[in-house]
């Protein structure tokens, strides 16, 4: 009896640390991320999947997917996803509460002082100054991930890579209509793959 | 009244905003400015400017924004809710179905040709980033004049020290704003 209560309030106190540990590491990426949802993206697969090991670099790829793919704000939609993955419902709204706070603070804050914060110097060359480690570190980020792409040897998933920069550097595709795409190519994937193990069922 | 407007209108901003801030921006113009003219054209483009230059979803930032300059504090939690709502009831199914299926042969298939593709979206909005920091531009107005010698050194030791040391994401943006504003206060001539 004692023993499974102690079991208990272990199991408790695990599912609270994750729980704080998940609005601490939302709060302070996204009180950091300067720019659109795939700087948050990359910052995220940092935090998560390398510091932290709560899940694959793959997961993390499919969720940034996920996010980008439905409406409302990426961060948020990320947040929520992940949220979800480590404790349901209630890690998300935690996750949410997280990503959501910083925002919230600072714009406040700002919009008392807005004419003064627009007109300060020395606040608009740190937040010029910080996007080139914010692009260091997506850079780093990227580094990594192309590798992980290239080491699959699968010539369709290195081509598609490529592809799709060109498409969203020099065309300027949106990003949906470029997941779409490889969705649509992905599905007929699985179908031709469906059909190669049939035929070899066959024989 | 208002409060209640303003939720619905976020609601909406929340709801059609599909991917990413950029795509908020003129949702939320047309149900500030020209639907429910609570805001001029130009205070309107303060916000923006304001929203881009703070960490933080954009779309959050306008929400908060507005909901504060109209309403107070109860105008920034109601404008905020408003444009997660939507994100999170859609988001929790998606991650629900995901995480019942994605263990499914067919399934793996289908998500590793969306991989590659995230790989180069989050590449391409990094070196947006980059040009932005380097030449304070986009890449369809750059100027080789504007080229910035203090971000590309900020940039070139930030990526040394993030390959070779692991540092963390913070420490490393925080580290290149301390760095470079010290740089552009000290060394005369630079801006």
């Amino acid at each position: 009896m004692n023993q499974s209560e102690n079991k208990q309030t272990e199991k408790k106190q695990n599912i609270l640390h994750i729980l704080w540990q998940l609005f601490t590491a939302t709060f302070t990426l996204s009180a950091f991320t300067f720019g659109g949802g795939f700087v948050i993206a990359s910052l995220m697969k940092r935090k998560f999947s390398d510091e932290l090991g709560w899940f694959s670099e793959e997961e993390m790829l499919d969720i940034t997917a996920i996010a980008q793919s439905s409406p409302g704000p990426i961060p948020i939609n990320a947040s929520v996803i992940i949220g979800y993955r480590m404790y349901g419902i209630t890690g998300s709204l935690v996750a949410v509460l997280g990503t959501a706070l910083p925002p919230m603070i600072i714009i406040s804050v700002i919009s008392v002082f807005y004419n003064q914060f627009r007109s300060n110097r020395i606040i608009a060359i740190a937040l010029q100054v910080m996007r080139a480690g914010v692009a260091a570190v997506i850079f780093d980020v990227v580094l990594n991930l192309a590798k992980n792409v290239c080491k699959t040897k699968r010539i369709l998933y290195i081509g598609l890579m490529i592809a799709a920069f060109a498409a969203v550097w020099f065309f300027d595709l949106s990003a949906m209509i470029i997941i779409f795409a490889c969705l649509f190519i992905g599905i007929m994937d699985a179908v031709i793959d469906t059909i190669k193990i049939r035929e070899k069922n066959m024989d | 009244m208002l409060l209640l407007q303003l939720f619905f209108s976020f609601i909406q901003v929340g709801l059609f905003s599909v991917g990413g801030g950029y795509a908020a921006i003129p949702l939320i113009q047309n149900q500030i400015v020209d639907i429910h003219g609570l805001m001029t054209l130009e205070e309107f483009t303060d916000l923006i400017t304001i929203a881009e230059m703070t960490p933080g979803p954009i779309s959050i930032n306008s929400a908060t924004f507005v909901g504060m300059r109209l309403a107070g504090i109860p105008g920034v939690i109601l404008c905020t809710f408003g444009c997660i709502l939507p994100a999170f009831v859609i988001c929790s199914l998606l991650a629900y179905f995901y995480y019942k299926y994605r263990k499914l042969g067919a399934v793996q298939t289908i998500l590793a040709s969306l991989r590659p593709a995230v790989v180069a979206l989050i590449a391409s909005a990094g070196l947006s980033i980059l040009l932005l920091a380097l030449f304070q531009a986009d890449k369809h107005n750059l100027q080789i004049n504007d080229f910035h010698i203090v971000e590309a050194v900020l940039f070139v030791g930030a990526l040394f020290i993030l390959r070779k040391y692991k540092a963390s994401a913070i420490t490393i943006i925080f580290g290149t704003g301390v760095v470079g504003t010290l740089a552009y206060l000290v060394i005369p001539g630079l801006s």
